[in-house]
């Protein structure tokens, strides 16, 4: 069964399934996001973001718990990553060896700058989860007040500060581009390309990666403007 | 229309190999790349210094052979053509052009511009083939093909194995070629019986090979001179995934009956 993974064909199936599942989370998570923007609830006295980040950590509850669901997504989504990752790490090196000696001259036709930094963005933005994680889910790297389980007020006080705002919109600039490539090849890869479907396979991928970057972009630069603010609380 | 030629020389498979710049004088707009770099190697010899090595055959475009990668695109700057079909009127006068072998690790450099590429008859190879006579061929019509599954499938069989698609390649991948030759065959009845078996061999063949891996830039189908098309690349992917389920429904049919 595993000679499946033999192959660079096989491996790159791999990658475009785990694609698909962390696609699946982007995509979930900048809808979540999205919250923020629908205020506050003034019969629980809650913000809508922090009922919403309590489902998430209760999803389940009455089966098996609080936080359990939670973690079930959490560890399936780390071992989707890892798997993308070593996949890639493998190719990358595949790659690297199939050609020793480069070209003097090089011309690309449509070899876009997205597909050909999905290597450098895909570790950049292994780079910005690492901090993310730590700046908005843990904590240890807010310094501004950080409060379990209070997000949207977390949410503010992080991107009143310039330099994390831009941070962030650089990374979702890196997130955009690995998409606009990635949904696409995660289409071709998987065999659902044909030359009647493929203008529609590449447009979904080019509004999903423009979508997906917008939407997460918002909320920082909603705070940052002061759009969203602490003051409806 | 004059021209500066800097083309790679390597004496043999071991040589270190550079570039080396000729410069032309009188080059005619009328001339074929390689009628120029004929004419360039009548000078060579009339001076006594080696000729330029470099492939050709049919000088038609349907051969394959002049592989050369000219100012960093395989085959040069005109879409859908051969090395030899491309003329001179397609550069400027005074115009630096660069040429250089096919780059890659599974294609090693004979000489010059010379490239060995062996490694597609080995993939081809790995497809399966019969070496005995197998009698005449059948009465076309005993057979219905559809006429799109035909169209397709000549549009993939139009590989003349020239090997751009590598050349063009970043990864130097050689998924464009072995998509053609899988696809060409899996798309008419007669390639069934042995279509799954068929992908995994050829594609084992090509990893063996060390081709790169494809990570769907496209721009094999841009330098490929036929215009085959990386939807064939898709194909192949879901006939891979397509067997690869199979062998593990065989595999666990195995463990069940002992």
């Amino acid at each position: 069964m595993f000679g499946f993974y033999k192959t660079t064909v096989g491996k790159k199936i791999v990658v475009a399934s785990t694609g698909v599942v962390l696609f699946l989370f982007v995509l979930g998570h900048m809808a979540g996001n999205l919250k923020a923007f629908m205020g506050f609830n003034a019969a629980s006295g809650r913000y809508k973001l922090d009922e919403y980040g309590e489902f998430l950590r209760t999803m389940g509850h009455e089966v098996m718990g609080n936080y359990t669901a939670l973690w079930i997504v959490r560890v399936v989504l780390l071992l989707c990553l890892l798997l993308h990752l070593i996949t890639i790490v493998q190719l990358q090196y595949q790659k690297q060896r199939a050609r020793p000696i480069g070209y003097a001259k090089r011309e690309y036709d449509c070899a876009t700058y997205a597909a050909r930094s999905m290597f450098l963005g895909g570790l950049l933005l292994l780079i910005f989860i690492v901090y993310h994680l730590l700046h908005l889910t843990t904590g240890t790297l807010h310094f501004r007040g950080f409060e379990e389980g209070a997000v949207y007020s977390n949410v503010v006080t992080a991107f009143n500060q310039p330099l994390i705002v831009a941070g962030y919109l650089v990374a979702m600039l890196i997130l955009s581009m690995h998409l606009f490539h990635g949904v696409w090849s995660m289409f071709q890869t998987l065999g659902l390309d044909t030359p009647q479907r493929n203008k529609l396979l590449r447009t979904i991928a080019a509004a999903a990666s423009v979508i997906i970057g917008l939407g997460f972009a918002s909320v920082p630069i909603a705070v940052a403007s002061g759009f969203l603010n602490l003051g409806q609380g | 229309m004059k021209i500066k030629l800097h083309i790679w020389r390597q004496k043999n498979s071991s040589d270190k190999g550079g570039f080396v710049r000729y410069e032309m004088n009188d080059v005619s707009p009328d001339m074929s790349f390689l009628e120029m770099i004929d004419v360039l190697n009548e000078q060579l010899e009339a001076k006594g210094e080696e000729p330029v090595g470099f492939e050709h055959d049919c000088r038609e475009g349907i051969c394959g052979a002049c592989s050369m990668v000219i100012n960093g695109r395989a085959h040069g700057p005109q879409a859908l053509t051969t090395a030899c079909q491309l003329h001179m009127r397609k550069f400027k006068d005074g115009e630096d052009i660069w040429v250089e072998p096919w780059r890659a690790r599974a294609f090693p450099v004979v000489k010059d511009l010379i490239v060995d590429r062996g490694a597609f008859d080995r993939i081809i190879q790995a497809g399966g083939y019969i070496s005995v006579r197998s009698g005449s061929a059948p009465e076309a019509n005993s057979i219905l093909v559809p006429k799109p599954a035909a169209d397709s499938a000549m549009d993939a069989a139009s590989c003349i194995g020239c090997g751009a698609c590598v050349a063009a390649c970043p990864n130097g991948s050689a998924m464009l070629f072995t998509a053609a030759k899988v696809s060409h065959l899996a798309l008419l009845p007669q390639g069934q019986p042995e279509r799954m078996l068929r992908v995994q061999k050829m594609i084992e063949a090509m990893d063996r090979e060390m081709f790169g891996p494809c990570t769907n830039y496209g721009e094999c189908q841009e330098a490929c001179p036929k215009g085959i098309s990386i939807s064939f690349i898709s194909m192949l992917n879901r006939d891979y995934l397509k067997s690869s389920l199979v062998q593990i429904k065989k595999g666990a049919e195995k463990v069940q009956a002992q």
